[in-house]
């Protein structure tokens, strides 16, 4: 009966109810839509840095982990092939020369990293080769092809064809200089990245170290992403004389940005329903205070002070059953159209790539973040109801009976 | 005949000791018997309400007791006092105070449902008793759906569903016209009569006071006469 009289009482005040069970509606959709573009803005950047520049797994000489210097080549290259060959978590892996260079046309000279690739193999765990906006992926150009970045081209004031040149040491300090032909200009999210990063062929480069040749880095894609950890430590073992790291070793930023992302979301939901809370609690009170003959009644004939507590809870927690899955459900909506849609924020894009962040945002959250959330709104409701629910146990039933 | 209710020299005192002392009750004895059909009678300020509140375990006296039965209500807790309403008073309102949301027969069996009665013996006494005060015809409805008249009936049928020891009426004929005043008094007196239900009004209506067996007479907060009719 109590849960009874409680929905009943929901619905007295069609009106008032009806405010604010929009009011929790509104405000759980508006701030999972929110979540999600912020959750889809981390996601994205974090899959194109992955997919572009930095994938899985990395596997380096330890020394080369502290110093970037061309002499910390990885022992025993064709070894690690073999294991990753054998490993069934590796989707695929491509080898790489790394070197630090000067990147110069007769407009000038400008520091950059220098990713010598085998094309085949860097194609199958990387999406560089699908960023081509001039020209294309290593192709065209027979001797010494290069790719570069679109912002470093501009830099360059150079376009397809064009001969640069670019100068790295060797080991023991020898400047080796080559010059390249641009065969490909590429464009991805992040501006400051494509402006600080060529590539050339490993044979070109390898060629042009001579006794230095070799490789400096192993990028791995993994077949599932969850287990990228479990196939680090896998590997690290295997090859215990190497650095394995996982792409939230390697890139620090990316992965604290994530840890972070899911406790940012739940403390911005959980300001929300604070907000939202005190709308209830305002509702109920008003309900409590219209209602005084009629708790002093309830009182007065023998219902004991819990069962008036509970009542009072469980209708407040009926009010957010209905706005809270009903927002919950518009979000999931929401996020599932503009998810697939897509949210074109070109017009912001140059600030987004300054970012990392491409200008397309596709906002999406995990499946068992609604569920939480549903929860959230429910524990809010019995914690907004406790106010309430105390001040009509603070009614006297004498008094209260006779109230006007 | 026992008495249902009992109180030796009760008062009530607000703001004891203090200048602005006011004594609501100034030493009430009485006793009321089973089956009596009492009223309480007085001017305001006569202490009435105040001398029904502690019989009705509502408030707490200064001094002396009261006695429900074999139960000192005037030395019960808080929590003790509710349970002891539930199983042993019945409660009629002078604005009905029934549960506008729940039906007519939902508002008789909450008090069967707060004492934990089975769902068959609720269903069975709500309607013997919506048919005792001639309301067969609606249990279904809402209070907003009845009369003023027709809704103070079911708050009798409410207060007679926990098989009271007695019936605490405070002004219910206040806020109804003639009719449903007289058509009220007859049901409870008939009820008193065939089924020796005690009750005990607080009134200023005459019509009350005319239909009364025993009329107790209040003053400054104490008897100043106490009156028995044959009716």
């Amino acid at each position: 009966m109590l849960t009874k009289i409680a929905w009943r009482n929901v619905w007295r005040n069609t009106l008032r109810s009806s405010v604010v069970i929009t009011s929790i509606a509104m405000g759980i959709w508006a701030g999972l839509f929110v979540i999600s573009v912020s959750a889809g803005l981390n996601d994205q950047r974090t899959k194109d840095a992955l997919d572009t520049y930095i994938s899985h797994i990395q596997i380096h000489n330890p020394d080369f982990v502290k110093d970037n210097n061309v002499e910390y080549r990885i022992d025993g290259i064709e070894n690690v092939k073999s294991v990753l060959d054998t490993t069934p978590e590796v989707k695929a892996y491509a080898e790489r020369v790394i070197l630090g260079g000067m990147v110069s046309s007769s407009a000038g000279g400008f520091g950059a990293k220098i990713t010598a690739v085998v094309p085949e193999h860097e194609m199958e765990v990387s999406t560089m080769h699908t960023k081509i906006v001039e020209g294309a992926y290593f192709e065209g150009i027979k001797r010494n092809p290069i790719v570069i970045g679109k912002k470093l081209a501009e830099k360059l004031k150079i376009g397809l064809r064009k001969k640069i040149v670019i100068t790295f040491q060797k080991d023991n300090g020898d400047i080796v200089a080559g010059a390249f032909r641009v065969a490909g200009i590429y464009k991805t999210s992040n501006a400051k990245a494509d402006e600080a990063s060529v590539f050339i062929r490993a044979s070109d480069a390898n060629r042009l170290l001579e006794e230095c040749a070799g490789f400096h880095e192993v990028a791995i894609l993994v077949n599932d992403l969850e287990t990228v950890e479990t196939t680090t430590e896998k590997l690290a073992a295997e090859l215990s004389g190497l650095k394995v790291r996982s792409w939230r070793d390697v890139a620090p930023d990316l992965g604290y940005a994530d840890e972070m992302m899911m406790q940012m979301l739940y403390i911005i939901i959980a300001i929300i329903l604070l907000a939202l809370s005190f709308g209830i609690v305002n509702t109920m009170l008003m309900a409590v205070l219209e209602r005084k003959r009629e708790l002093g009644m309830l009182m007065s004939v023998g219902m004991n002070k819990t069962k008036v507590f509970f009542m009072i809870v469980i209708e407040t927690v009926f009010i957010s059953l209905v706005g809270g899955p009903l927002g919950v459900v518009l979000g999931f909506l929401t996020v599932k159209y503009f998810g697939a849609q897509g949210i074109d924020l070109s017009i912001v894009g140059k600030g987004l790539e300054e970012f990392g962040i491409s200008s397309t945002i596709y906002p999406n959250l995990e499946p068992n973040f609604y569920l939480n959330v549903a929860v959230m709104v429910i524990i809010a409701a019995i914690l907004a109801s406790i106010y309430p629910a105390r001040k009509a146990l603070q009614l006297k039933p004498a008094e209260a009976v006779r109230a006007i | 005949m026992s008495a249902v209710i009992k109180t030796e020299n009760l008062k009530k005192y607000y703001n004891p000791g203090e200048e602005i002392e006011v004594r609501a009750l100034d030493g009430v004895t009485m006793e009321i018997e089973r089956g009596e059909f009492t009223a309480i009678v007085g001017p305001s300020g006569s202490g009435k309400t105040t001398l029904l509140n502690i019989i009705g375990g509502l408030d707490h006296q200064t001094d002396g007791s009261a006695h429900i039965g074999d139960t000192e209500i005037t030395a019960l807790s808080d929590n003790q006092l509710i349970d002891f309403r539930l199983h042993n008073i019945g409660f009629v309102f002078q604005a009905y105070n029934l549960i506008p949301v729940l039906t007519a027969e939902e508002n008789v069996e909450f008090i069967m449902l707060l004492q934990k009665r089975p769902k068959e013996e609720r269903h069975q006494r709500a309607m013997e008793l919506l048919t005792a005060v001639g309301l067969d015809d609606k249990v279904g409805n809402r209070p907003g759906e009845l009369s003023g008249g027709q809704q103070q009936r079911v708050a009798v049928a409410r207060a007679l569903a926990s098989k009271p020891q007695f019936v605490l009426a405070d002004e219910p004929t206040a806020n109804l016209d003639s009719q449903s005043t007289s058509d009220l008094l007859d049901i409870m007196a008939d009820l008193n009569k065939k089924e020796n239900i005690t009750f005990l009004f607080s009134t200023h209506d005459q019509r009350v006071i005319d239909r009364a067996r025993r009329i107790i007479t209040l003053e400054d907060g104490k008897i100043i006469s106490d009156e028995r009719h044959e009716r």
